[in-house]
C-alpha cells in the first residue's frame, strides 16, 4: 500500500492541489507580505553570514565603542566595540531556530493530546482537558521563568520550556476538530472492518485535522520568537549564543538607554517585530485559505 | 442548570485547578534537575557531612509523600518559607509589594478597557474605511512588539531625549512631600510612562475583540427589527448593540490576566517599579528560590480566583446563559 501513495496519479493530484492552494493564497495581501518578510529573514539567516562580515562581532579592543552608524559599521557598535549589524545577522539564526523548534514541540504535544482526548472521549477526554485547562489558566511567563531558572540557561532549555508550555491552545482546537471528524462515515467504515484505534487516528483523523495544525503552528512560532526575546531580556537566555533578545539584554544592562544608543536598541527590536508580524500574517492567511468558512466572509 | 449547581461546579473546578497547581509547584522545585540543597546552598565546597545535615533540616531525607504533606501543611498555615535575600518571611515580602502592582495594573487595565472599547466601536462603525484598516494594522503591530522593548523606547524618548518624565521608581527616593497634592503629582508623574506602555500593549487586543464582537451583534436579526422600527443610529448602538457586544469583554479580561501579569513583570523591570514583577525579576537574578516559588503560587492562585469571579459575574449579567 505505501508505494501507491507516491504513484503518478497521486503526485499529479498533489500538484493540482498545491496549484489551487497557491491561486487562493496569492489573492491574500496579508499572506503575501508575511511570506516576503519571512523569505527575507530566512535568506538572511542562511546567506547573511556570507554577505556581511560576521567576524566583526568580536571584542578586538581597537574598534571604537558605542559609535553611532558610520560607513563600514552600518548599524554602529556596542559598548565593547562589536559590530551591531553582524550581531543582528547572527541573531537571526537563533531566533528563527527557537521559533521553528519550539513550535514543532508544542504542535506535537498539542496534536497528540487533542486527538487522543477527542477520539477516546469519556474519562480520557475529561482528564486530558482538565489538564489542558490548568495549563491555560497558569500565568505563562512566571511558569516559564521559574522553569528556565531551574533548568539553567541554554538554547536547548529555552526551546524545551517554550515548547512544553504553549501547546494548550492547539490541543483545544485539535480536540474539537477531532470530535467532528470521528463522526464521519469513513471512520465508521474503518471501525467496522476492525481497524485499531491507533490506525484510525493516524490514517483518518490526523490528515483531516492537518490544515488546522499548519495555521496554528505558524501562529505559535510567532509567539515562541517573542517569548525567546522576553526570556533572554530577563536574563534567562543562553550567554554563549547571540540572539536579538540577548542583544537587547546586554544593551539594557549596559546602559544603552542613558547613553542614547538608539542604534543598539532599535535594530534587534525591529527585527523581532517584523518576524513576528511575518509569521502572524502567514498564520492568518493560511487560516483563511484552509478554512473555507472564513474565506471572504462578508458580513 | 440552576445557579447553586453552577456555582458549586465552578468552585470545585477552581479547587481542583489550585490543587494541580500546588502539585506542579511542589515538583517543579524538587524534581527538576539539581539537588534542592545544592541549588539552595550555592557553595561548591560544602562537605558531605554538612550536606547531609542540611538535607535532614529541610526534610529532604523524608519520602516524597511526607515532603508533600509537610509542604501542604505549611501552605495552610500560610508559611511560604523565608527569603534568602530579604531575610524575611516570603509572604511578607510578597504582600509588601502588592499595592504597587495593583496601582500600576489597575490603572493600565482600566484605561486600556475604556480606550479599547471606544476604539473597537469606532473601527466597527467605520468598517472597511481607511480608519478601520489603519486601526487594524496598528493593533497588529502593537501585538508583535515585545512589551519590554516598548518600555525601553518610551524611556529613551520621554525620559532621556526629552527628559520630561523620571527614569525609574514610584517616587523620588527619600523625598518628604510638603502637601498631599505635591505627593500625588509626583506619584502621577512616575506612574505616567509605565501606564502608557502598559496601555499601548493591552489596548490593541481589546479593540480587536470589541470590533468583531460588535460587528457580530450588528448583524443579528433584532438589529434589523430595531432599524425597521426607526430607531436612530446612536440609539441603536447605545441601547441595542453595545450591551450585548460588551459581554465577551468580561471573559476576555479574566482570560487575559495571565498575559497582564507577564506584561507587569517586564514593565516593572524596565521602569524599576517596586511591585511583584520587579520582585520576580530580582528573585530570578539572585536565585532566591523561596521567593520565586511563593510568587508563582501567589500569582497563579490570584489568576484562578479572578477567572472564577469572571465566570460568576458573566452568569449574573448575561440572562441567556441561565437558560
Amino acid at each position: 500500500m505505501p508505494s501507491s501513495v507516491y504513484s503518478k496519479d497521486n503526485l499529479r493530484l498533489l500538484k493540482k492541489n498545491l496549484r489551487s492552494f497557491w491561486d487562493i493564497y496569492r489573492q491574500n495581501t496579508m499572506g503575501l507580505i508575511g511570506l516576503c518578510i519571512l523569505c527575507f529573514f530566512t535568506l538572511l539567516a542562511f546567506l547573511g553570514p556570507r554577505l556581511v562580515d560576521v567576524t566583526t562581532y568580536v571584542v578586538d579592543g581597537v574598534t571604537q565603542t558605542m559609535h553611532p552608524p558610520v560607513s563600514g559599521y552600518w548599524l554602529g557598535t556596542d559598548n565593547l566595540g562589536r559590530d551591531i549589524l553582524a550581531g543582528v545577522v547572527i541573531g537571526t539564526q537563533v531566533s528563527l531556530l527557537v521559533g521553528v523548534a519550539a513550535a514543532t514541540i508544542s504542535m506535537t504535544i498539542g496534536t497528540v493530546i487533542g486527538i487522543v482526548a477527542g477520539f477516546y472521549g469519556k474519562l480520557a477526554d475529561k482528564l486530558l482537558m482538565r489538564f489542558t485547562d490548568v495549563f491555560l489558566v497558569i500565568p505563562w511567563l512566571p511558569l516559564v521563568l521559574a522553569m528556565a531558572a531551574l533548568l539553567g540557561p541554554s538554547l536547548g532549555n529555552i526551546i524545551f520550556v517554550i515548547g512544553i508550555t504553549s501547546w494548550a491552545g492547539t490541543a483545544r482546537i485539535i480536540r474539537s476538530q477531532t470530535l467532528s471528524v470521528k463522526e464521519r462515515p469513513y471512520v465508521e467504515r474503518a471501525r467496522a472492518i476492525g481497524s485499531s484505534g491507533t490506525h484510525i487516528m493516524l490514517r483518518h483523523i490526523l490528515p483531516n485535522v492537518f490544515p488546522l495544525i499548519y495555521a496554528n503552528t505558524i501562529l505559535v512560532a510567532a509567539i515562541a520568537i517573542l517569548s525567546e526575546t522576553t526570556l533572554s531580556f530577563l536574563g534567562m537566555g543562553d550567554p554563549t549564543r547571540i540572539s536579538w533578545g540577548m542583544m537587547l539584554h546586554y544593551a539594557y544592562e549596559m546602559g544603552a538607554v542613558i547613553s542614547r544608543a538608539w542604534w543598539w536598541l532599535l535594530p534587534p527590536g525591529i527585527c523581532v517585530v517584523l518576524v513576528v508580524l511575518g509569521f502572524t500574517f502567514i498564520g492568518f492567511a493560511l487560516d483563511e485559505v484552509l478554512n473555507p468558512k472564513l474565506r471572504r466572509r462578508d458580513r | 442548570m440552576n445557579m447553586r449547581l453552577y456555582l458549586l461546579s465552578k468552585f470545585s473546578q477552581a479547587v481542583v485547578t489550585i490543587f494541580i497547581v500546588l502539585i506542579i509547584n511542589f515538583f517543579l522545585f524538587r524534581v527538576m534537575p539539581g539537588d534542592p540543597v545544592r541549588v539552595l546552598i550555592r557553595s561548591p565546597r560544602i562537605s558531605a557531612e554538612t550536606l547531609a545535615r542540611l538535607r535532614e533540616r529541610f526534610g529532604l531525607d523524608e519520602s516524597l509523600l511526607t515532603q508533600f504533606w509537610v509542604y501542604l501543611r505549611d501552605l495552610f498555615t500560610l508559611d511560604l518559607g523565608s527569603s534568602f535575600n530579604y531575610r524575611q518571611p516570603v509572604l511578607d515580602v510578597i504582600l509588601e509589594r502588592v499595592p504597587a502592582t495593583l496601582l500600576l495594573v489597575g490603572t493600565a487595565t482600566l484605561l486600556s478597557i475604556v480606550l479599547g472599547i471606544s476604539l473597537g466601536v469606532l473601527l466597527a462603525w467605520k468598517r472597511g474605511t481607511r480608519i478601520d484598516v489603519g486601526g487594524l494594522a496598528l493593533s497588529l503591530i502593537l501585538y508583535a512588539m515585545p512589551t519590554f522593548w516598548v518600555g525601553i523606547i518610551m524611556l529613551m524618548v520621554f525620559a532621556v531625549y526629552w527628559n520630561i518624565f523620571p527614569l525609574w521608581g514610584m517616587g523620588v527616593p527619600g523625598a518628604i512631600y510638603q502637601t498631599f497634592w505635591a505627593e500625588l503629582l509626583s506619584r502621577l508623574h512616575h506612574l505616567f510612562l509605565p501606564v502608557l506602555t502598559f496601555t499601548l500593549i493591552l489596548v490593541g487586543e481589546y479593540a480587536l475583540i470589541m470590533r468583531s464582537s460588535l460587528l457580530e451583534v450588528l448583524h443579528e436579526d433584532y438589529m434589523l427589527t430595531a432599524r425597521a422600527k426607526g430607531v436612530s443610529a446612536t440609539e441603536l448602538l447605545r441601547r441595542h448593540a453595545l450591551p450585548n457586544a460588551l459581554l465577551p469583554m468580561v471573559t476576555l479580561i479574566a482570560i487575559n490576566l495571565g498575559f497582564i501579569i507577564g506584561g507587569a513583570i517586564q514593565i516593572e523591570t524596565v521602569f524599576s517599579w517596586p511591585g511583584l514583577g520587579r520582585l520576580m525579576f530580582s528573585a530570578l537574578t539572585d536565585r532566591d528560590y523561596p521567593v520565586l516559588q511563593g510568587l508563582f503560587l501567589f500569582i497563579t492562585i490570584c489568576v484562578i480566583l479572578a477567572n472564577l469571579g469572571a465566570d460568576i459575574i458573566y452568569r449574573y449579567i448575561d440572562p441567556r446563559v441561565k437558560a
